[in-house]
């Protein structure tokens, strides 16, 4: 990854030598302790080993026995699933590192739900796109091939432990390979679409994709 | 209107230290003169990237504290003992020194008087960073709306900006600043004690009739509570905007 912090200045004639200089804080050291194995730390990251929460809003609370969870849009048929019946669901036990884009990540968090794969069954759909929406209002979007082949799961275990509300209780969607925000808590459906829009965060400047390898953070990364 | 103005790409600047105010024992507020800064709206954060001699780098988010004023920013930065890049920015910079920064980043926990009110502005610790951007830019413009900002803090000591609350206060009609001490307070205290919770949050903050938009930041279980006890009174989610931060932040 470049350091270089000098930009070309524009408009002067002719061509111009831009200068390469890495910016050094001075002072600044490394803080001594335990570091992450670099190939599980994305770039700008640092650990932690506790479960900071980032919510735009009060925690929804939502009741067993009203929620919902459904798959609907683009779609030949919409379907949808009571608590029971979707924690009847075959449910996958999944360990995963997981980064937030305010710097955060955790290592080896583990988590159990349902597979998106399984809520797609059968569904038949022209659709590239996805947008996740949440009880409270929050929505956001992602390709639906982000969501396919074992990369996706609703979420509504947490350590062993029915997932906590201000983590995103009863259920949220967990999809470790982008950033944390595309993991939307409270989720209550994945509506498929032809084409693309800007969710949440994505619609305040967050990086409509959000790949931490990439550092995706914000729109133009 | 935000939205459009944070859509365009966020790049690395050089910002220079030009102030630097002991607000209290922890905590530092540092001016910074950033180059092209494009100005920002009262809640917005930036990102400050540090980078040691080997090339390790840090980056964190701070509030900026200050209304948009031509190409200052401030930001007031709590040391944590155990930080990585609090300690530095607190201790280790001084006046002249240079940091890598980009921003404004967000645009959903904002307030610039043309909002509209009232507000409530609710702050736990050094979360009343971007809501003291908020009532600066309110008392600079000059509006009327009506503002009562509540603090929460673990002692007197810990109150940041006390003296220029207290001034605000005196001299706005339309703002009241309440604070509490959670911890422990001097036999001269005459304020209140205790956390806020539905009890006192039904007396100081705005009653939901009202219809008030309710700012929030602090650390995650202060929000929490805040947050829950102001839906239970019967305040509409969709006016109480919070902001997080966990225990860890560095």
């Amino acid at each position: 990854m470049g350091s270089t912090i000098s930009e070309q200045p524009h408009g002067s004639a002719g061509s111009r030598e831009v200068t390469a200089m890495t910016f050094v804080s001075r002072g600044f050291k490394r803080r001594e302790g335990p570091a992450a194995p670099e190939d599980r730390l994305p770039p700008g990251q640092y650990l932690t080993r506790d479960f900071p929460v980032l919510s735009a809003g009060p925690t929804p609370r939502i009741g067993l026995d009203d929620w919902r969870f459904e798959v609907a849009g683009e779609v030949d048929q919409p379907r949808g699933w009571s608590w029971a019946e979707f924690t009847a669901l075959p449910a996958d036990d999944v360990t995963v590192d997981i980064h937030c884009v305010t710097k955060w990540s955790k290592l080896d968090t583990q988590w159990k739900g349902v597979s998106v794969d399984t809520l797609l069954e059968g569904v038949q759909t022209a659709a590239a796109h996805a947008m996740v929406h949440s009880y409270g209002g929050y929505t956001t979007n992602l390709p639906l091939e982000d969501l396919r082949d074992h990369k996706a799961w609703v979420a509504y275990q947490f350590n062993g432990e029915p997932l906590e509300p201000e983590h995103g209780g009863p259920a949220r969607l967990l999809v470790p390979h982008l950033y944390f925000w595309k993991s939307a808590k409270w989720v209550r459906a994945i509506e498929l679409r032809a084409t693309d829009a800007p969710g949440f965060w994505e619609g305040y400047g967050y990086h409509n994709y959000g790949d931490p390898w990439r550092e995706q953070r914000y729109s133009g990364d | 209107m935000a939205r459009a103005a944070v859509l365009r790409r966020l790049t690395w600047a050089i910002a220079e230290v030009v102030d630097r105010t002991d607000e209290t024992a922890r905590v530092r507020s540092l001016t910074l003169e950033v180059p092209d800064w494009s100005g920002h709206l009262p809640g917005q954060h930036i990102d400050v990237r540090l980078t040691a001699e080997d090339g390790y780098r840090a980056q964190r988010s701070y509030s900026i504290a200050t209304p948009a004023d031509g190409t200052r920013v401030t930001i007031t930065v709590e040391r944590l003992d155990d930080g990585e890049v609090s300690p530095y920015l607190a201790d280790v910079l001084v006046i002249g020194d240079k940091v890598e920064l980009r921003g404004p980043i967000g645009g959903y926990f904002v307030w610039e008087p043309g909002r509209g009110g009232p507000l409530c502005l609710i702050a736990g610790g050094s979360g009343i960073a971007p809501l003291m951007a908020m009532l600066r830019s309110r008392v600079a413009a000059r509006s009327d709306v009506p503002v009562r900002m509540l603090g929460s803090w673990r002692s007197a000591d810990d109150i940041i900006y006390a003296d220029e609350l207290a001034a605000i206060a005196r001299d706005d009609d339309g703002v009241s600043i309440t604070h509490t001490l959670t911890r422990s307070a001097p036999d001269s205290w005459t304020g209140r004690r205790g956390r806020f919770d539905a009890e006192s949050l039904s007396s100081l903050a705005w009653p939901p009739a009202a219809e008030p938009l309710t700012y929030i930041c602090g650390p995650t279980g202060f929000v929490e509570a805040v947050a829950s006890a102001l839906v239970g009174l019967g305040h509409d989610p969709a006016r109480i905007l919070t902001e997080r931060f966990g225990p860890t932040g560095g």
